[in-house]
């Protein structure tokens, strides 16, 4: 296992470029799910505003 | 192709793949994680930190299809004004940014033990740089402008204009004298790299490949979305 995470010294090199990816790729992933949820959720709220406005009118 | 012009036909279409880019890449991610960092060998030169490829070929392969993708998008957009080609540019920049930034920094992570430094001004790594300031300049420029539609034709052109970069990328290693390697997967003649981290490499290209699919298709959704409820705020303020 020590050998393992040693990477034949080289560990700090592959396990940071490891983490670095898994970090952006899971980052951007959040950011974009994050993002996508409140566009639907605004497309909702103002769907629900012209409906009342309209009826309004 | 066509009738997936249509915003709601897209996002049924979309739905429907989601789940599938997803399972693709989790089920090539694991055992390409395995692969990479278990069961593959050591290199005869690089030992251990060959490891560091099996995450920055693809990630370098990607954002050159990434950008293609943009590009792709960019010419429709232009020519035919198809009406989601301008949003699947806005969709795709932010991942290849982001597979950008990851090859460059793979790559110095990687050149530090091996050419004893992190970064040298040649022929690949630079042009590299350049794709990155490319998407960066895409996106800053798609944000630039208030008026979406002025907003897209240029960064369109933009990225029309960078296509160029792709082939100096490519042929970067053979044109000019460079500290990177030449190419060794994609090469005329067949791979000179052998089976046993040709397997992982590609089993990780398939990962990227998926994980690009899955994340794009949420973007375009997303971007369909704004452009829905900008149309709403238009014609609330016409109420």
């Amino acid at each position: 296992m020590a050998d393992f995470l040693d990477m034949g010294g080289y560990a700090v090199f592959v396990w940071a470029s490891y983490a670095i990816v898994a970090l952006a790729l899971v980052g951007l992933w959040l950011r974009t799910r994050g993002a996508a949820r409140q566009a639907a959720a605004d497309v909702v709220r103002l769907r629900e505003r012209i409906m009342a406005e309209g009826e309004g009118n | 192709m066509h009738k997936y012009a249509n915003p709601a036909r897209f996002g049924a279409l979309a739905d429907r793949i989601l789940p599938w880019a997803r399972w693709v890449m989790i089920l090539a991610l694991i055992p390409g994680l395995w692969l990479a960092l278990v069961a593959s060998p050591p290199d005869y030169q690089q030992g251990e930190s060959v490891r560091i490829m099996y995450l920055h070929v693809p990630a370098a392969w990607m954002s050159m299809f990434t950008y293609m993708v943009m590009a792709g998008a960019a010419f429709t957009a232009l020519v035919w004004r198809h009406p989601l080609a301008q949003l699947a540019g806005r969709a795709a920049a932010p991942i290849g940014a982001t597979f950008t930034a990851l090859a460059l920094v793979t790559g110095s992570l990687w050149g530090k033990p091996m050419w004893g430094t992190f970064w040298v001004w040649d022929g690949r790594l630079t042009s590299v740089l350049v794709l990155f300031f490319l998407y960066l300049g895409y996106m800053a420029l798609d944000r630039a402008i208030e008026d979406e539609e002025k907003a897209g034709r240029a960064a369109s052109i933009l990225a029309l204009v960078g296509v160029v970069n792709i082939p100096i990328i490519k042929f970067s290693v053979d044109w000019w004298n460079t500290l990177h390697q030449p190419a060794s997967v994609m090469r005329m003649g067949g791979s000179t790299i052998d089976g046993s981290m040709l397997t992982p490499l590609f089993i990780m290209a398939l990962a990227f490949q998926a994980y690009f699919v899955w994340i794009f298709l949420i973007r375009m959704k997303l971007e369909i979305d704004r452009r829905k409820a900008a149309v709403m705020r238009q014609s609330l303020r016409g109420i």
